[in-house]
């Protein structure tokens, strides 16, 4: 298979991801997969930023990336921090630059027998949110073709994160709505139930409510729902 | 991520006072397409709950009428998930919903297209547009009354995400409720009188305020103010 029919089926594959069920991780792990194989690196390993603005190792192709994707964490130094700050690919960083740029990070590299590191910025439109680091044991050079086609992988994951989060955010939100639709019209069906049972008016009605909730610890919108089912009998104290 | 033509809709729409944005939408949606008119409603699973916006007279007595009656295109839409369209309300409307039509073409409501608001399963109303003359929407134009669905749960969502700090709803969404709550406290105390449950309870409200040609909203007043009260057998007297 070309590398063209390759790359189209990896595509292909991540856009199948991004329907029903979507699950970040096995995004993830999909898209650093296929970029090992692709760019025929030998271990790859991603961060991403979270919702507080906290960096996370969430994929790595071996226990030897992850450790060292946490170690960039841990020591705030290496190439996926300077890419994700800089929103800049780095490629084709060998041990004597990367001696000299993250000096820790350079000891753990060649303790894990790589020879040279790559990153590039998962970003859309100025927004970076995370990076990915691939590395390569044999190989101290990738070329341009690899540099594009990791960076249009990069891209394209970017693109379904991002519509993953705002999708989330959306339905978040609806369903805070359409709860706080349905508890307000309970609330006040309650109001009538509580009106009638006791002759008191509407207002001393939702007094009673509030007050049963509290003494209860409970949710108005529960007790609302227990009084019009008769569960809950609450008088005047 | 939303759809080119939806971006376009809210950049239109999402100008000036944020309580205006669901007005505007109407407005623009109504521009448009070949419709005289539209409005959005909140529906949950106890019906229609309240008119959020109406562009003009028979727009809101549209609405008005769906929740008087319970029955209508945007309580089917609501309840199936999905649009239900009647270029020729007058043709095919009464054997479905009978009171419905008849009150909907003496508004000089001649066919209605009804579009349910849903993220996902989850469903908050419906946008209905009306026409004072017979005539269906084509494929394009249906597309756009769905941008314009979509714009409008957009729209909704944008304002309940502005909801001040320790308020459920934001206060233009709570107005559309608050406005009408004694439908809902009128429910409540019907319950008791007839022993009957909710929705029963409403069924009687609305038989009644249906009996009389009277607004719902002013019987259920009459119902909280203890003007008039359902008996056991739903009888009642007032």
């Amino acid at each position: 298979m070309s590398r063209e029919q390759q790359l189209a089926g990896v595509f292909v594959e991540l856009a199948d991801t991004l329907v029903a069920d979507f699950d970040v991780i096995d995004f993830l792990h999909t898209l650093t997969e296929r970029s090992v194989e692709l760019l025929h690196a030998d271990a790859a390993g991603l961060i991403l930023v979270d919702p507080h603005g906290q960096l996370q190792v969430l994929a790595s192709t071996t226990d030897q990336a992850r450790v060292l994707e946490l170690f960039e964490l841990q020591n705030s130094q290496g190439p996926c921090l300077d890419c994700f700050r800089t929103g800049q690919p780095m490629v084709n960083v060998d041990l004597a630059e990367v001696e000299a740029r993250w000096p820790r990070f350079q000891a753990a590299t060649t303790a894990a027998g790589f020879r040279s590191v790559h990153a590039l910025p998962l970003r859309l439109r100025g927004q970076v949110i995370g990076a990915m680091n691939l590395f390569c044991q044999d190989r101290a050079s990738l070329s341009d073709d690899d540099v594009s086609v990791g960076q249009a992988l990069a891209d394209v994951a970017t693109i379904g994160l991002l519509q993953e989060r705002t999708a989330r955010h959306t339905e978040i939100v609806a369903e805070q709505l359409q709860g706080a639709l349905n508890s307000r019209i309970l609330v006040e069906q309650a109001k009538g139930v509580l009106a009638e049972r006791t002759g008191v008016d509407m207002d001393e009605a939702f007094k009673l409510l509030r007050a049963y909730a509290r003494r209860n610890g409970s949710q108005l919108s529960a007790v609302a729902e227990a009084v019009i089912g008769g569960s809950v009998t609450v008088t005047s104290p | 991520m939303p759809s080119v033509r939806i971006r376009q809709i809210l950049a239109e729409v999402m100008v000036g006072d944020r309580h205006g944005f669901p007005a505007r939408l109407c407005l623009v949606c109504a521009e448009k397409l070949p419709v005289s008119g539209a409005g959005l409603a909140f529906m949950t699973s106890a019906g229609h709950i309240g008119t959020i916006t109406a562009t003009d007279g028979a727009a809101a007595e549209l609405e008005e009428l769906q929740q008087a009656l319970g029955e209508g295109p945007c309580v089917d839409a609501f309840r199936d998930g999905q649009p239900v369209l009647q270029p020729d309300l007058a043709a095919t409307g009464l054997s479905r919903w009978p009171g419905f039509t008849d009150g909907a073409l003496e508004a000089g409501v001649a066919a209605v297209f009804a579009f349910p608001l849903q993220v996902g399963a989850i469903r908050l109303g419906v946008l209905d547009l009306y026409r004072d003359s017979p005539g269906s929407l084509d494929q394009p134009q249906l597309a756009e009354a769905l941008a314009f669905t979509e714009a409008a749960t957009a729209i909704l969502l944008h304002l309940q995400g502005k909801a001040p700090p320790g308020q459920l709803l934001h206060p233009r969404l709570a107005e559309v409720v608050e406005s009408r709550r004694e439908i809902h406290q009128a429910t409540g105390m019907i319950t008791v009188q007839a022993a009957v449950d909710v929705a029963d309870a409403l069924l009687l409200l609305q038989a009644h305020a249906f009996g009389s040609e009277r607004p719902l909203l002013e019987v259920a007043k009459d119902v909280v103010a203890r003007r008039l009260r359902f008996g056991p057998a739903g009888d009642h007297d007032g």
